[in-house]
């Protein structure tokens, strides 16, 4: 059979990149960041974090826009598949 | 227990795209063990056996014998990676823990991603192949993520029956995957939290392709008759984060022990249950009532809490192993935060952090959910490849919890599991790839020389494990000396 005649597949390295980012898990309801806090330190801290993550963010939208398919139009229109199972 | 997952796949560029040549193409470009050419038994299945005790007319599947091999490729870590209808699958070797069916499911989405990129290479210019982990095209057409769980056959079915399906058409708000937007003529909202639920249309069959049940009856264990079921649960999404994994299955397979061992005193049925199933994944805020058989209402945060108060009173007085501890301490933990407010959860759960996505680009860009970047959005979400879908994007950041480490998935790709019979599959197959003439889960059957073909049955799947084997295989220099050692014991 032709077909199990191939060159062979280049080598996964690229997911070397994906990394180990193995994460401690967010504990507890959430971020308590002194959000009660009513003194000007934290006020200043907690503004510098909302900063920083919306940084994050836009630099996550970036990326995103980077690789997002082109023509998603098009692309979506005709990602048809068959039901299975 | 184990996974099976059914891939999306597109050809990009291919105007004639025909999904099952190119499933085809895909299994057998992807290179695991060059010399090995074997078939699947498809003597060893019995999908048309029913676990309330019948069996159903119809005609069992078997192709030819060149067909079979073109189609079904068992690899050296013991999975079996295979065309199925029109739709890669990869199932996952027998594994006897959480943390091992998310190194050995991710594997899959590796294999995947190499095949991918071997069967492109053999496309003319300009064609890609594109493999989604997702259970749904948006457009009525759903195709499967089936749990398999070992069961012990003297648990009467219908207990299963009574207890699983409000565990399972609730357990969505913490391993949901996600979706925009509505099919299959189900009531239209802007986002919900399964893949899968609009597909749901009875509370129990045998069938997986059409009128999809919510407890699929499919009994056959793979194993030994008189001591096991496998059940088999079809109503799950596909996930990409390993957290929502860990605990669809670690809480899944705790649930099943209670039911086995009678720990469940109070029945949590609801009424009408196709209808919740739809009604819980359209409710993200998961404050939704529903009505209870025994009287009065629940949100499914409380029909979960209390199949976890159920197992904490189940495991005060036993002792319990460091995976089964993490997962109750993180279903208690996560339930506490959905309860106060779910979108919380956007390191862990796949509906929560593709759902936090879409919503900063649609802020970003301006865009609402009907706009064709939001729709590419939560489909490529799920492109397995590493540097295009947005959730492996996401991983690299660091911007979404593990439970494995990368290496431990590598291995996974070409290492069987040590602890089941998959061990003895997987080793057989790197060992004797010329030998090995045909595999089903629970046989493997050698081509020896002139000798007729011998077939060795695994009926029991904590057997065959490197504790059993490894010294057999190791003074078994040829399959036929391993032939001749296993008939002479």
């Amino acid at each position: 059979m032709k077909i199990f005649k191939h060159e062979a597949e280049p080598s996964s390295g690229i997911w070397g990149a994906a990394g180990d980012q193995t994460q401690k898990t967010k504990q507890g309801g959430g971020d308590s960041d002194s959000t009660t806090s009513s003194d000007a330190g934290g006020q200043k801290k907690l503004a510098k974090k909302g900063e920083e993550l919306k940084e994050e963010m836009d630099s996550l939208i970036d990326e995103i826009d980077e690789v997002l398919e082109e023509n998603a139009e098009e692309f979506v229109k005709n990602y048809v598949q068959r039901g299975g199972e | 227990m184990g996974s099976e997952i059914e891939y999306g796949i597109t050809v990009q560029g291919d105007p004639d795209f025909d999904p099952i040549s190119s499933c085809v193409l895909l299994v057998n470009a992807y290179q695991d063990n060059e010399d090995a050419r074997i078939l699947w038994d498809y003597e060893q299945e019995n999908p048309l056996a029913d676990a309330r005790g019948f069996h159903v007319e119809g005609e069992k599947y078997t192709p030819n014998q060149q067909e079979n091999i073109a189609r079904n490729k068992t690899l050296r870590n013991g999975a079996r990676f295979y065309v199925d209808h029109a739709h890669p699958e990869y199932s996952t070797p027998e594994v006897t823990n959480v943390r091992d069916l998310i190194a050995f499911e991710r594997a899959g989405e590796r294999t995947m991603e190499a095949a991918r990129r071997a069967a492109t290479a053999l496309l003319p210019s300009g064609q890609t192949v594109l493999i989604h982990k997702n259970n749904s095209d948006r457009k009525g057409n759903s195709y499967g993520n089936h749990e398999n769980y070992l069961i012990e056959r003297r648990t009467p079915f219908r207990e299963i029956v009574e207890h699983m399906t409000p565990f399972l058409i609730t357990r969505n708000i913490f391993c949901g995957s996600g979706k925009v937007g509505t099919e299959n003529r189900a009531q239209p909202c802007d986002y919900q939290i399964s893949q899968r639920a609009d597909f749901f249309e009875t509370e129990v069959a045998l069938d997986t392709m059409v009128k999809r049940p919510i407890i699929n009856t499919r009994d056959e264990p793979h194993a030994d008759r008189e001591k096991y079921r496998r059940f088999h649960v079809i109503i799950g999404d596909s996930n990409l984060c390993e957290v929502s994994t860990y605990l669809r299955f670690g809480v899944t397979a705790i649930v099943l022990g209670l039911i086995e061992d009678g720990a469940i005193p109070k029945s949590l049925s609801v009424n009408d249950p196709v209808k919740v199933v739809k009604e819980v994944s359209h409710d993200l805020a998961c404050k939704r009532q529903f009505a209870m058989e025994r009287g009065g209402r629940m949100t499914a945060v409380e029909i979960q809490k209390e199949f976890l108060e159920n197992a904490l009173r189940y495991f005060s007085s036993r002792s319990l192993d460091p995976i089964t501890k993490d997962i109750l301490v993180r279903w208690e933990r996560m339930l506490a935060q959905i309860a106060e407010d779910p979108l919380q959860l956007d390191r862990e759960v796949d509906w929560v952090i593709k759902h936090k996505l879409i919503k900063s680009y649609m802020q970003r860009h301006k865009v609402d959910w009907h706009h064709p970047q939001v729709h590419m959005l939560d489909l490529q979400y799920h492109d397995v490849r590493p540097d295009k879908g947005l959730y492996n994007l996401l991983e690299r950041r660091g911007e979404v919890d593990r439970i494995v480490e990368s290496e431990e998935i590598e291995r996974a790709v070409k290492t069987p599991p040590s602890d089941t019979r998959a061990y003895f599959r997987g080793e057989c197959i790197r060992r004797y790839p010329d030998e090995v003439f045909g595999v089903n889960w629970d046989s493997i059957s050698f081509n020896v020389g002139d000798e007729p073909i011998k077939r060795i049955l695994m009926n029991e799947p904590l057997k065959g494990t490197r504790a059993h084997v490894e010294e057999l295989l190791e003074s078994s220099p040829t399959a036929q000396i391993l032939v001749r050692n296993l008939t002479a014991s």
